[in-house]
């Protein structure tokens, strides 16, 4: 076990390192500068060539490299171009919001996905299955910012239930968590429909009812713990899906997590903030991999970690 | 300091009581707003932020020693109690207003003006604005890190300043009361450092309270204000991160007062077709210019002709229509409301026939392929297919390249670009005079590898006449200068770097507690609101 996580974690460092020189030579060869956006429209040739030589922009690829992966060995993630502020403050601060929006997206996943899968399966065949197979479908294919302001707009402004985006209060992050949690609840609940009509086909299940057990029992003790094993292996790669939704699901509901400044980022080409976020990005997806590896095995003994 | 003494005896003073006389005597003190806006705040300090959501915030929480009459483009004194100019327009001597306060309760001297200004310039320091000082003697020794300060600021005495110039400039004054010049306190710079952003400490009208990275900002009331009755709210929240979709169903809701980025595009028609909600819009006009630039070293721009028939095939009313007349039809570089602006000048009419005539002219009959650079949000792609439409008529197949800003913006410095639809991206005045429409975008200086003028069009004899204008610095050249500068931009329009398309209006809607004059809201300045002077009425 001991080894087993040695290895992995050493696995790990070596794919965030790649990541970071990816990252920054797909930075360096995008045709857009930097500088330009710090310098402004009026700026003369002069400032810009100050700032760039101030930045160290001015040096060459592998030398702005280094710089920065010596810093960030030393835990300096580098001040933002245009905030001039601690990229590790601004991801701090926000970090907590993004994670918070990722736990509420999970849960709706769960409590959705696996509800309308269990009834599903039991439902087989049934108007009710279709419909909802039919709803899934519709959930995984939806664009998450026609989702997002319709979901605002029916709930927030007519309704009036939850508030019109912001932070701050359970009811805030509702919305925001349905949004994203949407299309992973369509996606587990085609799962749980699958998985759990193949374990209500196994004997085991057979004999749980001829030894007389309540047919809820035999579902819940019996039958969802063995159906909820490949979903658990999901839910570790759903974080390095989500990092794609929170852009666009921060943006809409005024959600003040990473995705947000990673796309503001993005359009001015701040350099030490993108290459942050995407480091922050790698790491959870990463442990979140690990983890549900790691958390595997208890609930499946079969699994062994070598 | 004798040729000061003499030239400043020849000088004209001129002094200006406090404004007792333009306080909103319907105005009630108290209450507080919010303010949304789609994109960070980078930074509320005044030497670096250049954005649109930070501009108006660092002028309510700094001063410079010029200023100007709220809503107006009316230069007035601002920390300076008044000024003077020797009579060469070589050098101005500033007397500062006594007993004004930061808002850590130190009183600013005429050390803290010089420090700023030495800041400001300093290449430390990293100011998109630095350029705008080059007219200051010693500007370029400290501009190259050579020396330490600009050696034409001396402090006189604690509350007199005296700034020295290489050649008479007449946008000094301008240049006085832009965010960059504005007075910052020396002890707090140091103790915050690059974090100054995020801790700013000035003289303005309000106060720093709170900033919540990502989410919100508080400012509070100044109390100890220098302008007498003003700010009149006690506090303005602007929430951050907000779309303006979202903003506008909030004002609709009653949760925000302005919604800092306008009114959506898709919005816009749905808006004013509601007589309730179009009463609470101000439209007014603006010191912007929506144009194409021409590459003119690159074919067939490289032609006069060709840019001329492009200037002639543009149905600009038809354009202006496509974005719901939220714009008027540009005929020349500077907006209409622009010192300087030609009014008998109608501009190339549209005439496709007498275009296709010029693309004859120049060896085009045939026709001929380039691109057209865009930036991809809405409207401006669906702008660039009607260009894309009328240039088709007269032979020229243009592709369309719609790129993220950061990329068009590349592609115009670097040359590349043979043609860019500047929308998105275009011109705003950062002053309200002429001068400011040539110099980075039109002028040699923004015509080099990575600058503004995208067209890359140098005219050496327009510059000379440019600095020639901006030389006549005294009270009587003002006229003479104005016309000047309308000479420069008619000459400009013969060469027909650019095709000027629009000048667009600004549409800003508030919510029905708000109060003061409806020009405020669309200050030409203060953009998008002027905070100091607006107030609540419940």
């Amino acid at each position: 076990m001991a080894a087993y996580l040695l290895r992995r974690l050493v696995q790990s460092a070596l794919i965030l390192l790649g990541i970071t020189i990816i990252t920054f030579g797909l930075l360096y060869v995008l045709p857009a500068d930097p500088v330009r956006q710090i310098a402004g429209r009026s700026a003369t040739p002069e400032v810009v060539e100050n700032i760039r030589r101030q930045l160290g922009l001015d040096q060459p690829v592998w030398v702005q490299y280094w710089t920065y992966l010596s810093g960030l060995l030393q835990g300096d993630m580098g001040r933002s171009y245009l905030q001039k502020t601690d990229v590790a403050t601004l991801i701090a601060a926000r970090l907590p919001a993004t994670l918070l929006l990722m736990v509420g997206a999970i849960t709706c996943e769960l409590i959705f996905g696996l509800t309308l899968g269990v009834i599903a399966a039991l439902k087989r065949g049934r108007p009710i299955d279709t419909g909802l197979m039919v709803g899934s479908f519709v959930a995984v294919s939806a664009p998450q910012f026609v989702v997002a302001l319709l979901l605002l707009y029916v709930f927030a402004v007519k309704l009036g239930w939850f508030p019109i985006g912001g932070y701050g209060t359970f009811a805030h992050l509702v919305l925001p968590s349905v949004t994203l949690g949407i299309m992973g609840a369509g996606w587990y609940s085609r799962m749980m429909r699958s998985s759990m009509l193949d374990v209500l086909r196994a004997d085991y299940i057979r004999t749980a009812r001829a030894k007389g057990l309540g047919r809820l029992r035999v579902i819940l003790r019996h039958a969802m713990p063995n159906a909820i094993l490949p979903i658990v292996a999901m839910i570790g790669m759903d974080i390095g899906i989500f990092m794609g939704g929170v852009v666009v699901v921060e943006s809409v509901f005024g959600w003040p997590g990473i995705g947000q400044l990673a796309w503001q980022a993005i359009q001015r080409v701040d350099i030490p903030i993108i290459m942050g976020v995407t480091l922050v990005s790698a790491i959870a997806i990463v442990l979140g991999n690990l983890l549900a590896d790691l958390i595997a095995p208890m609930i499946d003994p079969r699994i062994k970690l070598r | 300091m004798k040729t000061w003494l003499t030239s400043t005896a020849l000088a004209l003073t001129l002094a200006f009581p406090v404004m007792a006389e333009e306080l909103d005597p319907n105005a009630k003190p108290g209450g507080a707003i919010v303010i949304t806006y789609k994109d960070d705040v980078a930074t509320l300090d005044p030497a670096i932020g250049y954005d649109w959501q930070n501009w108006s915030m660092i002028k309510s929480l700094f001063d410079g020693l010029m200023d100007y009459a709220p809503g107006t483009t009316e230069l007035r004194p601002g920390l300076a109690e008044s000024y003077e100019m020797s009579a060469d327009g070589l050098s101005y001597t500033f007397k500062l207003r006594a007993g004004v306060k930061f808002h850590n309760g130190r009183e600013m001297t005429a050390d803290d003006v010089k420090y700023s200004l030495d800041r400001v310039t300093d290449p430390a320091t990293q100011s998109p604005g630095a350029g705008f000082f080059a007219s200051i003697a010693g500007y370029d020794e400290a501009a190259s890190g050579a020396a330490k300060g600009l050696a034409g600021v001396t402090v006189v005495d604690p509350l007199t300043v005296k700034i020295d110039l290489k050649r008479p400039d007449a946008t000094f004054l301008h240049v006085m009361a832009l965010n960059f010049s504005a007075v910052v306190p020396k002890e707090v710079v140091e103790e915050f450092g690059a974090d100054f952003g995020k801790h700013p400490v000035g003289t303005g009208s309000f106060k720093l309270a709170d900033w919540t990275i990502g989410q919100s900002l508080t400012f509070e009331k100044n109390a100890d204000n220098w302008r007498p009755g003003v700010p009149y709210l006690d506090k303005i929240t602007f929430e951050i991160g907000q779309e303006p979709v979202v903003a506008l169903l909030r004002l609709q809701n009653g949760e925000v007062d302005v919604p800092g980025d306008g009114i959506p595009p898709a919005k816009f028609q749905e808006v004013m077709a509601d007589a309730e909600q179009a009463a609470r819009v101000v439209e007014g006009g603006q010191l912007h210019t929506g144009y194409i630039t021409m590459n003119v070293n690159t074919a067939p721009f490289d032609k006069a002709e060709v840019r001329r028939a492009v200037n002639m095939a543009l149905n600009k009313d038809r354009i202006v229509q496509m974005i719901n007349n939220r714009a008027v039809p540009a005929s020349q570089p500077l907006p209409p409301s622009m010192p300087g602006y030609t009014a008998d000048y109608a501009g190339y009419a549209f005439d496709v026939e007498a275009a296709k005539k010029l693309m004859a002219d120049a060896g085009y009959a045939d026709g001929v392929t380039t691109e057209l650079f865009v930036m991809n949000t809405d409207p401006n792609p669906r702008i660039a297919q009607a260009i894309q439409q009328d240039l088709d008529a007269i032979g020229i197949k243009a592709e369309i390249k719609s790129l993220a800003q950061a990329n068009v913006i590349e592609a115009g410095g670097n040359g590349s670009a043979p043609m860019i639809w500047s929308g998105g991206m275009a011109w705003i005045a950062d002053f309200p005079d002429p001068s400011n429409f040539y110099g980075p975008i039109l002028g040699c200086g923004g015509a080099g590898e990575g600058g503004w003028n995208w067209s890359k069009y140098c005219n050496a004899d327009l510059d000379t006449l440019a600095t020639a204008a901006d030389s006549m610095a005294k009270p009587e050249e003002a006229e003479a200068r104005l016309k000047a500068w309308s000479d420069v931009y008619m000459k400009v329009m013969e060469d027909a770097p650019w095709a000027p398309v629009f000048n667009e209006q600004r549409f800003t809607m508030k919510s029905p507690r708000m109060g003061g004059d409806d020009k405020l809201y669309v200050d030409p300045v203060s953009i998008p609101v002027n905070y100091d002077y607006v107030y609540v009425t419940d």
